[in-house]
């Protein structure tokens, strides 16, 4: 059983997250013209890196959702942190 | 064949102690150049090669791997067999594997003991019978041999499982499928091995690939751990690790790796003839010829290349399975292992060109590879000796993710790959 | 007599006698024994036949790594398989069977088989059985295979007990050198846990004469008890079966014969695997033999049990550590010679029972032959952790080599066989320091292997894989060690190699001329040892395994006689009454349409979306458009995943400028308000939109039928309902009791309906103020109502390739006038294609019963049947007193067409009709 560092709750037990998917993916302008090749890798072309990946995951409990990078050989975690943009203030 | 397996020849060595059987596959050298090259000696890898061989007299074949053959995902599934799909596409594909398996013991000369033992998948309710029914249809309209069943007929092919009323997920029936079964999956590895390499195909273990050899945007072979092989054309066929061989060729695959479990308990007396798959319990079992359960379920829920198993699937797996069949918790669990399997938007398999030219794709075949590996092979064999499409790899085309021709048989009848 | 129990000595306890039966013969023995010492105490030679060729079989270790003697075992109405006799603790009244031996081990009729052993090598099966075909020989073979049987008796009241635990420092194994690393750790401030899988801690100490100065008993009960006076924790009979990632160890506790196990998660900060280290059999001439032994296993059965083994010993040991367990022995009383093979193969001859050992033309008889090839750790953890193993030459077996900085490995598991050295090294490491130089060397050379000879050489006891085997193997080129093993079944019986594996490394090494590492080591993988699958049950049992979700009002429904059942993830009302379900839903039904009904709706959808961005988030999310929805209004909407499938339905309420309450389907509320967050979060600016799920805060009531108006305006609500002030798709805010309550005008049944909202606390105050002046109806009846209004159940009525204009709704996919989830997909290739699939009804002839859900619509070309649709929902309208149905059907066959279903091998007709078949103008739903 993996534990995730939650950004916002600490280290939690993995049945606690979901995966949410590659960082890195920005919804093309579909009020516009997207063509077929466009759209398809948006939805299909992953990254699925083997070693150091970066991805989106979900707290279940806080529904937060946060970066992840992890190694998807050794499993380990190397960074997490918030998805938001840092509030300026 | 020289070497050819029979019960008389059986005897006959057994009065010699055996010493005259010859190697099962030589361990060539790989040669500078061939017609076709495949990368990954796996079921479907093996399988294309003796197809290539057999089917279109292209025997200038090397197919390599970086380990050993058979190593990967062929040699850690839970073998089971089965063609009990929704969609016309997929009913095609897999009755073709299944028809392919059903005469592959004679045609390789080597016992895959595919055992048409039958598979059955669980209803819980009556909603999800409807859903079994619009499947069996389906299916029968299909071609494909199935069964509509009742508790009744489900306790007399499985009378292990969970009959009691107050059950969570009580028994209302489900899909059988006669002709599904269980095979042997290191013995439909080395047969294809075996009869590809007896067709002079070369099977080079303990090569890796190491970088595509591309000439004008044009793939004409490898860079491995043994120097570079040349070739006419390059099949890859690594489940589990297709993302690492595209970044390499410099093309993209809509796959995601997961690892999948699986776990084999102490041998038993006969407790179970089907395989009994229940979706809600979210497990599923057979019974090995040597008499050990063979246990499966979903995937781990993290993403993985780790081939090794995590203990949350496991604990659903096991916990759901004696829920499932309660007389089995007393059972000893004696291994489990991983394997890292393809898995696309819509769990279908990949068959088609890669988008580089001169390498083309067999991959994607998510939980569900092993059933398809005669299939695989023979389709994908007919794709690289011919540059086109066999009618029923078609619609298995990468193309499909731009077309949004899915065929996406978990949202259709609810059946889980 | 060839073993005999001492008159002293040993952990057990001789004034009492336990009784228990073996093969149907009865025996004793005492309490501290196994089934295994008892047994050998009582002179038992043969406890189980091997796998294949059923060749006799005795024990050949005293602990985990015997697999020879697999029972099944009962007890109190328990019956256990496949439990081995060498760790199954002896308790007065067991009924052990030696598994696949009949009627005994001692005379198991198939022993006949061995008679065949020359054409059943290893994998002959790969080679024969194929004509006419396999299922011809299956079915003999599997009753031949298989060890232990399962009755179908289930046990009752086990419960597994699932623990998380953490510790700083987790020792595996209580011998040696795991006693004095737990104490020492837990001296020094650690919270220590250790772990031991026999009933008693102490591991191989008690083979010692002395340890530091003191008996093994004596040092072993203080040890232990300055643990647990420094706060450290022992639990025994635990097995550490395995280590998963982010440094899970996973912890078997064995409770008891026939109580369930418990499962440990421990999380250790850092981890000592002290698991000892095991003999590595002589691979000889007929060395299967009862009474061919492990040295250690020997010693073990003496120091642990009383019990000599053997009478006339003949010891083969190839490790300079030997002496001292062959002083032990004679010690006891053994008359022992010890022998060195040389470079000649020794061979075992026996009648029944062991006579004698012959090499280089000697004959030496003796009753019991102990062999030790060296000595092999036991660093199974170790490699799930991923630490590698080192072959070494000297000590001729793998060493822990570089591994994960959490996990250490000392004691005999990692080489340090001296107690004096591994007492320091464990001391030293417990507290974070280096190991000590060892102050003894150890080292072993054990013989080659004697390949072509015509005598059996076993490397596998269980599974009967012998040294020709793995020349045959080597032979036809499986070389490696996974298609070695997978070939041959070596290491793969139920001790999982922990015997086998060095030996058919090194016989595979010898033919091929290379040296162990070379050809390489298996994985191991979990489980250690094997684990009851009950283990895994914890959570998953019953009624908690996918817990359902339950109505405020369930009392109230019971109360009603409601037939209650899962929907959705909801245990919900399908009927009520009590009567034939048949009849029950057709009241129902027909009373809704004639009068009321009261429908408990609580389970839908009440997710809140606010904020200055709510309008445009709401807009973008779903597929209808939702920025021209005034505040007090509702609208019906779907939501497409980014294919463009329909993923869910749902009406959606704004309360005011900047708040909108989805009201998605029960089933899907967790998946919704997922999705409503995954946008929110990403792409959208999460301070400007806030999504709260209330769905279990609210109860809601739906009231339907035309006297609906009626029996609400009989509850005071500060609303005025008549259909001017309140019309349809509208919603009004008012007060029920003191409880603020929310009425929505919407219908799922084509009859004037209002939905009555209030905190679930609220629940049967307004359930006993409605329901005095209309009865309730279930899902069935609404399924119903709804069918007759054509109205879709997502999911139901539709499939995975479901789109909005293929249900209807076709406008938003052309016309909205902004970006929105799925709106890409509705235009690929596929989504414009001809071949769509759309909702429709179907008409059967007069008199025809029900349509079948899930027929198929089929037509013929080529010979061919081919699918054009199904059959989603069918039903006898009782409103229309004729069977309706609703299904998907390709869309080139227009409404009006005579259509031929299948289902199961049989063909109906019915005719395409417009989905919605009752009231199609819709004039109840605005009624008066």
């Amino acid at each position: 059983m993996q534990r995730f560092p939650c950004p916002f709750c600490g280290l939690r037990d993995e049945r606690e997250f979901h995966y949410a998917g590659e960082l890195g993916k920005t919804r093309p302008a579909t009020f516009t013209k997207v063509s077929d090749k466009e759209w398809r890798d948006y939805l299909y072309a992953y990254r699925n890196e083997k070693g150091a990946a970066e991805e989106v995951w979900v707290h279940l409990t806080c529904r937060e959702m946060f970066v992840m990078c992890r190694d998807t050989v050794t499993m380990e975690v190397i960074e997490t942190r918030a998805l938001r943009k840092e509030v300026s203030s | 064949m020289a070497n050819t397996y029979s019960a008389l020849r059986l005897l006959r060595e057994a009065m010699r102690g055996h010493k005259g059987w010859g190697q099962a596959w030589r361990s060539p050298k790989p040669k500078s150049e061939y017609d076709v090259l495949i990368i990954g000696a796996g079921g479907h890898g093996l399988a294309t090669a003796y197809y290539l061989a057999k089917k279109h007299g292209v025997t200038r074949v090397a197919v390599i791997e970086k380990g050993w053959l058979g190593g990967g995902n062929t040699g850690r599934n839970t073998t089971a067999i089965r063609s009990n799909y929704y969609y016309p596409e997929s009913a095609a594909l897999y009755d073709f594997s299944v028809r392919l398996y059903e005469g592959l013991s004679r045609e390789l000369n080597y016992n895959v003991m595919f055992s048409q033992r039958g598979m059955l998948v669980l209803s819980h309710s009556e909603p999800e019978m409807e859903l079994a029914a619009r499947t069996v249809n389906a299916m029968l309209i299909n071609g494909t041999d199935a069964e509509l069943v009742g508790p009744e007929r489900v306790r007399e092919l499985a009378p292990i499982l969970n009959f009691r009323p107050d059950a969570r997920f009580p028994i209302h029936g489900g899909v059988f499928q006669a002709r599904g079964g269980t095979g042997r999956h290191d013995a439909v590895a080395w047969g294809y091995a075996r009869a590809a390499d007896a067709l002079g195909v070369d099977i080079i273990q303990q090569c890796e690939v190491t970088n595509f050899l591309i000439e004008g945007g044009v793939c004409k072979g490898v860079e491995t751990t043994h120097g570079t092989i040349r070739a006419g054309k390059v099949g890859a066929a690594v489940a589990g690790h297709s993302s690492v061989l595209a970044k390499l060729g410099g093309y993209k695959v809509p796959i995601h790796s997961y690892a999948l479990q699986a776990f084999v308990s102490e041998p038993l007396k006969p407790v179970i003839d089907t395989v009994a798959f229940s979706p809600a319990y979210g497990a599923y079992f057979s019974q090995s010829d040597k008499g050990g359960l063979v246990i499966g379920g979903g995937l781990d829920r993290v993403p993985s290349y780790g081939q090794r198993g995590n203990l949350p699937m496991q604990e659903n797996v096991i916990g759901g399975l004696v829920e499932f069949a309660p007389a089995l918790a007393k059972v000893k669990l004696l291994r489990h292992w991983g394997g890292i399997v393809d898995v696309t938007p819509d769990s279908s398999p990949l068959i088609g060109p890669s988008g580089v030219d001169g390498i083309y794709l067999n991959c994607g075949w998510g939980t569900g590879g092993f059933k398809a590996i005669p299939a695989g092979g023979y389709l994908f064999a007919h794709l690289l000796a011919t540059g086109s499409h066999h009618e029923i790899s078609r619609p298995f085309d990468p193309d499909r993710f731009r077309t949004g021709f899915l065929i996406d048989e978990g949202a259709a009848s609810g059946i889980a790959h | 007599m060839t073993a005999r129990r001492l008159a002293s000595g040993g952990l057990i306890d001789r004034t009492k006698v336990l009784r228990f039966r073996f093969d149907g013969r009865d025996y004793t023995g005492h309490p501290g024994d196994t089934l295994a010492s008892a047994l050998l105490a009582s002179g038992v030679r043969i406890m189980g036949r091997s796998f294949k060729y059923h060749r006799p079989r005795g024990v050949w270790g005293a602990w985990f790594d015997d697999p020879g003697a697999i029972f099944n075992v009962a007890l109190n109405g328990i019956e256990l398989p496949n439990c081995p006799a060498t760790t199954t603790p002896l308790i007065d009244g067991m009924e052990a069977r030696a598994v696949n031996a009949w009627p005994s081990a001692e005379r198991d009729i198939k022993g006949a088989l061995d008679l065949f052993h020359r054409v059943l090598p290893a994998g002959f099966y790969y080679k024969t059985f194929m004509w006419p075909d396999w299922h011809l020989f299956e079915p003999s073979i599997r009753k031949m295979a298989g060890l232990g049987s399962v009755d179908g008796q289930t046990l009752e009241g086990f419960q597994t007990d699932q623990i998380h635990a953490h510790c700083d420092l987790l020792v595996v194994g209580g011998g040696l050198a795991g006693l004095a690393a737990a104490r020492a750790a837990a001296e020094a401030g650690q919270h220590v846990v250790m772990v031991e899988d026999h009933p008693e801690t102490g591991g191989s100490a008690y083979q010692l004469a002395q340890i530091e100065g003191q008996s093994p008993e004596r040092w072993v009960a203080d040890t232990v008890d300055a643990i647990n006076v420094a706060g450290g924790e022992v639990i025994t009979n635990a097995t550490a079966y395995g280590v998963y990632d982010h440094q899970l160890v996973a912890i078997a506790q064995d409770r008891g014969f026939g109580f369930a196990p418990r499962l440990i998660r421990m999380r250790a900060t850092k981890c000592l695997l002290a698991s000892g280290a095991l003999d590595r059999p002589l691979t000889f001439a007929n060395n299967d033999r009862p009474g061919v032994m492990s040295l250690s296993g020997a010693v073990e059965f003496l120091s642990r049990y009383g019990v000599l083994v053997g009478d006339q010993v003949v010891v083969m040991a190839s490790h300079c550590l030997a002496h001292s367990q062959i002083e032990s022995l004679e010690a006891a009383g053994v008359r022992l010679r010890v022998i060195d093979p040389g470079t000649d193969l020794p061979r075992a001859l026996s009648g029944k029972y062991l006579s004698a050992l012959e090499i280089r033309g000697d004959l030496h008889p003796c009753d019991t032959i102990l062999t030790s090839a060296g000595l092999t750790p036991v660093l199974h953890l170790w490699s799930h952790a991923g630490g590698k193993l080192i072959w070494d030459e000297t000590f001729a077996t793998f060493l822990p080599g570089t591994g994960p900085d959490w996990i250490e490995v000392i004691g005999a598991a990692a080489g340090t066989f001296d107690a004096d050295d591994a007492l320091a090294e464990a001391r030293a490491k417990a507290c974070g320091g280096p190991a000590p130089s060892r102050r003894y060397s150890y080292s072993a050379t054990p013989p080659e292997a004697h390949l072509g000879s015509r005598h059996r050489q076993w490397i596998d006891l269980q599974h009967d894989v012998t040294l020709d085997d793995i020349e045959l193997a080597a032979r036809e080129n499986y070389v490696s060690v996974e298609h070695l093993k997978r070939y041959t079944t070596l290491g793969m019986a139920s001790d999982q190699g922990k015997t086998s594996n060095i030996a058919g490394l090194s016989a595979m090494a010898a033919l091929q001329g290379k040296s162990i590492p070379e050809v390489g080591t298996t994985t191991f993988r979990p489980p250690f040892v094997p684990i009851p699958l009950e283990l895994y049950h914890g959570a998953h049992r019953t009624q908690q395994n996918r817990p359902l979700k339950r109505l405020p009002l369930e009392p109230q429904h019971r109360a009603a006689n409601a037939a209650l059942g899962e929907y959705g993830g909801w245990l919900r009302p399908g009927w009520y009454g009590g009567g034939d379900p048949q009849v029950e839903v057709q009241r129902e039904a027909l009373q809704a349409r004639e009068t009321a009904g009261i429908f408990d709706a609580s389970p839908l959808g009440k997710i809140e979306v606010m904020g200055p961005d709510a309008e445009a988030f709401v807009n973008f999310v779903y597929y209808n458009a939702f920025n021209t929805l005034k505040p007090g209004h509702i609208r019906y909407g779907f939501m497409l995943t980014e294919q463009g499938v329909v993923y869910d339905d749902g009406v959606i309420t704004r309360i005011d400028e900047n708040r909108f309450i989805i009201s998605c389907s029960s089933s899907h509320v967790d998946g919704v308000y997922a999705h409503l967050e995954a946008w929110r979060q990403d792409g959208n600016d999460p301070d400007r939109i806030f999504v709260h799920d209330t769905t279990q805060n609210w109860a809601t009531l739906a009231l339907t039928g035309p006297k609906a108006r009626a029996i609400l305006s009989k509850v005071d609500l500060g609303i005025d309902l008549s259909n001017n002030a309140f019309p349809h798709m509208q919603m009004r805010t008012g007060t029920f009791e003191r409880y603020p309550v929310r009425v929505a005008r919407v219908s799922f049944t084509g009859d004037t309906s209002f939905e009555i909202s209030v905190r679930a606390d609220a629940a049967v105050t307004l359930w006993d103020a409605l329901s005095c002046h209309a009865n309730p109806i279930g899902t069935e009846a609404i399924s119903i109502l709804r069918a007759e209004k054509g109205y879709l159940i997502i999911g139901k009525d539709t499939d995975g390739e479901s789109m909005p204009h293929d249900l209807g709704f076709g406008a938003s996919r052309t016309k909205k006038s902004a970006a929105f989830v799925g709106d890409r997909g509705l235009h690929t290739e596929k989504a414009n294609g001809p071949n769509r699939k759309r909702l429709v009804g179907f008409e059967v002839s007069d008199g025809a019963a029900p349509l079948p859900t899930g027929a198929h619509v089929v037509t013929h070309s080529d010979g061919k049947q081919i699918t054009r649709g199904f059959v989603s929902s069918s039903y006898q309208s009782p409103n229309l007193n004729r069977p309706i149905a609703l299904g998907l059907v390709d869309q080139r066959i227009p409404e009006g067409t005579q259509v031929e279903l299948f289902h199961l091998g049989k063909y109906l007709t019915a005719t395409l009709c417009a989905a919605c078949v009752f009231d199609p103008e819709g004039e109840r739903l605005h009624a008066e």
